[in-house]
Parts: C-alpha cells; sequence; structure tokens
C-alpha cells in the first residue's frame, strides 16, 4: 500500500517537473551593450541572443538603468524576429545597464544584465572612409591632369554633337529674329546639375551677347533667378557688351511644378524661341516642355542628369546631353586648357572605379567578398 | 578683386563642409545645421527679389499693353490674391486660401500633368519611327517591354514576361547604371573645379 503511495506521489512529481519544464521559457542570453558607432553620441545599441524558445515568444522588451537607479525601466519593445535595439534616449554623461525581457504567456523571463556602457560622440565617421580615399585619389588626379594641361600637353576630347551645335542654335535665332529660352532645370541651386546648367548659361550667354540675340532665362527658385541674372550680367559684362544685358533677359517664374511647366509652355507658343535649351535636372515635366518646343519647330538642345528623363528628351529634342556631357559642356565650350584637363581627372576616374568593381567581383566569385568595402554610410 | 573674394569664400566653404561630412561630432552638426539656416535666410532675400523681378516684368507688360498683357494682368491678379487671402484670413485646413488652393490649383496642376499622356503619344509616334537600325531596336525592344507587362502577355508566350523584365533588368539597367557613373563622376567633377576656383563660368569665366 504505502509502495503505491510513493510510486503515485512519485509519478505526479516527475509530471508536475515536466509541465514546469514545459511552460518554462528560456531567457535571451549575452545581452551586449555598445556605443552607437559614428554618431553624434547619445546612442547604445543593444544585442542579444535570442531565446531558444523564440517562436514562444511575442516579443523582446529592453530595460534600461542608470548606474544609481535601483530599478530597470521598461525602454521600449521589438517583435521577436529582431535581436537589435537602438536607445537614443541616453545622456553621455552617465553609464547605463540593459536587460532583455522575453514576453511569453504574459509572463516576462529576464536576461541577466549587459555590460555598463556609456555614449560618447566620434570625432571621424569611420564609415566614410571610403570617401575620403576616393576624394583624394580623385584630387591627385585632377590636379595631376590640370598641370598637364597648363604646360601645354594637347588633351583629346571627342566631340559631343550637343555641344558642337549650341553655335549653330545660337546663330539660328539671330537669323530668325527670334529669342532663345534657356530653363536651367527645376533643381535648386544646391543641385550639382542646376551648378553645371549656370556654367553652361555662361558660355551660352557669351555668344549671345556677341550675336545681340533676345534670351529668356526662366527660373524656378529665387536663389537660381538671383544666380542665373549674375551669370547672364557676368557674361555680358565679360564679352564687352554689358548696355546690351537686359533685367528681363532672366526671369522667375513659379515654385509649383506644373505651374512652372504651364508657364514655359505659354512663353514658347506666345513667343516662339528659335531655340530651346533644357539643361538641369528636370522630372515629370520634361516631355510636357520639350514637346511643345518640339511643335512650334524650335531647335532644341536638351541635357539631365535625371536618367529617367534622358529618353523623353532623346525622343523630343534635336540633340540631348546624356549624363557626364551635362558635367562636361562648360569645358567644352569655354575650351580652356585647365577645364579640358579636368575632364581627362574624370575620365580616369571613372576607369579605376570600373577596374575596381571588376576585381572586385571577381574577388566575389572566388568568395573574397570586399564588395562592402564600396558601401557608403 | 570683385572676383577674388567669391572665390575665397567658395574655396573656404567647400573645403570646411567636406570636412565637416567627415566629422559626426555634435559641433560639426551644429555647425552644419547653422550653414543651413543662413541658406533658409538667403533664400528669402532672394525671394523678395525674385517676386520683385516678377511684378516688374508682368507690370510693365501691363503698363505697355505689350501682347498678351491680359496674361499678365491674371498672374498679378492670382499672386497678390492668395497673399492678401492669406495673410488676412490665415492658411489653416478649413481657410479660403486652402479652398482655392485645393479646388482650383490642384486641379489644374493634375491637368497640367495629365496632359503628359497627350505628350507622350505625340513623342513616341515621332521616336518609334523605324528610320535607322537604332530607332528599328527602339521599337523592337520598346513593343516587347510594352507587350510583355500587359496581362494577356503570357498567353501570347508563356516566356514574354520573362523576356520583358530580362530587357528592363539587364540591359537597361546596365545602361543607366552606366550613365550613372558619368553622372557622378561629373558632379564630383564639377564640385571640386568650382571649390578649387577652376571652373569661373559662373564669375564670367575670366581670370
Amino acid at each position: 500500500m504505502w509502495g503505491l503511495t510513493a510510486c503515485a506521489v512519485s509519478v505526479q512529481y516527475t509530471v508536475f517537473i515536466i509541465l514546469i519544464l514545459a511552460i518554462s521559457i528560456v531567457p535571451p542570453t549575452d545581452v551586449i551593450a555598445h556605443d552607437h558607432p559614428n554618431d553624434a553620441g547619445s546612442s547604445i545599441i543593444i544585442s542579444w541572443t535570442p531565446s531558444q524558445d523564440n517562436e514562444q515568444i511575442e516579443r523582446y522588451i529592453i530595460f534600461r538603468k542608470t548606474l544609481q537607479d535601483n530599478e530597470f525601466t521598461n525602454i521600449g519593445f521589438v517583435k521577436n524576429t529582431v535581436f537589435t535595439f537602438v536607445d537614443d534616449q541616453v545622456q553621455d554623461t552617465l553609464s547605463y545597464q540593459y536587460k532583455i525581457g522575453a514576453l511569453a504567456d504574459n509572463k516576462l523571463y529576464y536576461s541577466h544584465p549587459s555590460n555598463e556602457i556609456r555614449s560618447y560622440p566620434q570625432n571621424f565617421h569611420t564609415g566614410r572612409i571610403n570617401i575620403l580615399v576616393g576624394i583624394i585619389i580623385f584630387g591627385i588626379l585632377l590636379v595631376i591632369f590640370v598641370f598637364r594641361a597648363k604646360l601645354g600637353k594637347k588633351i583629346f576630347i571627342r566631340k559631343i554633337p550637343g555641344l558642337e551645335a549650341v553655335e549653330e542654335a545660337v546663330g539660328r535665332a539671330t537669323e530668325m529674329g527670334k529669342p532663345i529660352l534657356y530653363v536651367p532645370g527645376l533643381g535648386d541651386i544646391d543641385y550639382t546639375s542646376t551648378i553645371a546648367s549656370m556654367n553652361i548659361l555662361g558660355e551660352v550667354a557669351k555668344k549671345i551677347a556677341v550675336y545681340d540675340t533676345p534670351l529668356i532665362v526662366c527660373n524656378r527658385w529665387s536663389v537660381t533667378y538671383t544666380v542665373a541674372k549674375e551669370v547672364v550680367r557676368e557674361a555680358f559684362a565679360t564679352e564687352g557688351r554689358p548696355d546690351r544685358f537686359k533685367e528681363d533677359y532672366v526671369r522667375y517664374l513659379t515654385e509649383a511644378q506644373f505651374g512652372f511647366a504651364a508657364a514655359v509652355n505659354g512663353i514658347m507658343v506666345r513667343e516662339q524661341p528659335a531655340t530651346n535649351f533644357f539643361i538641369g535636372s528636370f522630372w515629370a515635366e520634361s516631355l510636357i516642355m520639350a514637346e511643345t518646343g518640339a511643335q512650334i519647330g524650335a531647335i532644341q538642345i536638351a541635357g539631365t542628369d535625371q536618367v529617367l528623363q534622358l529618353p523623353f528628351f532623346v525622343a523630343a529634342c534635336d540633340y540631348t546631353l546624356i549624363g557626364e556631357e551635362l558635367y562636361a559642356a562648360s569645358a567644352y565650350l569655354s575650351r580652356q586648357p585647365l577645364l579640358l584637363g579636368s575632364l581627362k581627372a574624370q575620365d580616369y576616374g571613372k576607369l579605376l572605379v570600373l577596374l575596381l568593381i571588376f576585381v572586385l567581383t571577381i574577388l566575389a566569385f572566388l568568395n573574397i567578398n570586399l564588395l562592402p568595402i564600396l558601401t557608403i554610410q | 578683386m570683385k572676383r577674388k573674394i567669391p572665390l575665397a569664400i567658395c574655396l573656404i566653404m567647400g573645403v570646411v563642409m567636406i570636412i565637416q561630412f567627415f566629422i559626426p561630432h555634435p559641433i560639426s552638426l551644429a555647425f552644419n545645421r547653422t550653414i543651413n539656416n543662413w541658406v533658409i535666410v538667403l533664400m528669402a532675400f532672394a525671394l523678395i527679389l525674385a517676386i520683385g523681378n516678377l511684378i516688374r516684368h508682368h507690370g510693365i507688360r501691363i503698363s505697355h499693353r505689350q501682347a498678351n498683357w491680359p496674361y499678365s494682368a491674371v498672374t498679378l491678379l492670382g499672386m497678390f490674391a492668395m497673399a492678401i487671402i492669406g495673410l488676412i484670413w490665415g492658411i489653416e485646413p478649413e481657410s479660403l486660401y486652402q479652398k482655392i488652393y485645393l479646388n482650383i490649383f490642384a486641379p489644374l496642376s493634375a491637368s497640367m500633368f495629365a496632359l503628359l499622356a497627350y505628350y507622350m503619344t505625340s513623342a513616341a509616334y515621332r521616336a518609334f519611327k523605324a528610320r535607322s537600325l537604332e530607332a528599328t531596336l527602339l521599337l523592337a525592344s520598346a513593343f516587347v517591354v510594352m507587350i510583355g507587362f500587359m496581362p494577356f502577355a503570357q498567353y501570347l508566350h508563356p516566356r514574354l514576361p520573362a523576356f520583358a523584365e530580362w530587357i528592363m533588368q539587364v540591359p537597361n539597367m546596365a545602361s543607366q547604371r552606366g550613365i550613372l557613373f558619368g553622372i557622378a563622376f561629373g558632379a564630383i567633377a564639377t564640385a571640386m573645379k568650382i571649390i578649387l576656383g577652376i571652373e569661373r563660368s559662373w564669375l564670367g569665366g575670366k581670370e
């Protein structure tokens, strides 16, 4: 009898232990906190090894305390597929400790506390070393080729039909007695393409100053308007014709994208320019303007760095500056040796990058993946 | 001197902003914010000049009764009306300003955008004329891509949608990336030329 009772108790105890083990969740382990790299401080990254029972866990809750605090406080949570958390609500002057609570069936299973950690700001962004190296190499190439150009070395630049046609386009407008329309894109002055467009505008305005052809420069942004006005004024002054510059040549229209397109179309239809330049950054309005220009019979030269708009310009314009040609235009038109030298540097820079990508791709095929060194942070 | 000062400012600010890009320290970020605030202030001043140009240009057209002067009158009327309505009755969601914006300006903008479909058809007709080998290739690839992306393409040939996708993802993407490389180097070269004072077209081009 006693034996049977003892056996029953033993079985019950074993079942109880099995049940406890079955419903018990192993908490996350290896909670490590470290300073967020390459930032301005006030940020700590916490990572952990997930619980062995990860599938039963609803979410991980992150707790934090300073060394002065006694209790941990809840600062956020992540779902059970995420095992890192960025705490950007910390002070650089305090040290912190973290622990992770795994939530399952309304119960929390806590990890051991993490290491003590303090955030601090960095003085150099190590994730951008590749950019720095690139700038230095490209800077050296630029100096070498500009120096060679200064020494009078002949530099071959391939023919760019769109830029060869500038002289003809300006001459045509002069012969027809019609104005030339210049749109420096819809990007503000902080777009490199807009700055490149201003350089081209300067060269085009010099030719216009000589031929004394009316010019209409349409601007979407106020800063672009003021810069364009000064560029045109300076170009006229450089050619010794400051008296030929008219305030009306450079106009501010509107910041509204399609309002601007409507205004440019209106100008084209009413004033019938003989030549249209669309050079800079363009978006959905590119074809609306270029096609209107084609319909009024203007000779059109376009150039943009917006790859998706290039087909529209190719379809609607007589000449299109594709990508880098836009940035080469100023050197090409002015024929200044220093600027032509910089074009060579640009070409060699491109060649170096292509070689680098080629070598890294071959290495990646050999299971040596160095491609992440090209990643920009 | 007139050219040396802008060139010096350009060089100093260009170099400082490049250095700032590599320093994530709070002081560096605060400096960046300050410079960006300066840009906003400069833009506000430039806007006064731009609005002045707009008023002057259209004012002269109206006063001289030049061709199409009523359009200038509508432009100035619209600008002043919106400014006055916004200043007096505010620009809150239920305000008259917003009602005009949402019921007049927004539909007009949408209409302008909608015209794109018409212009696309007109440009496509011209571009897809098989006048040369390149234009014929363009026409053929565009035809395959357009048909390939249509729902019934798989009934024409089971591999047609995949082939259209391949055209977009391989030859098209490869050429786009090639152009992007050129653009990236061109942009860097332009920025460096301006910072170093090699490119001076924006100053009239002389030494």
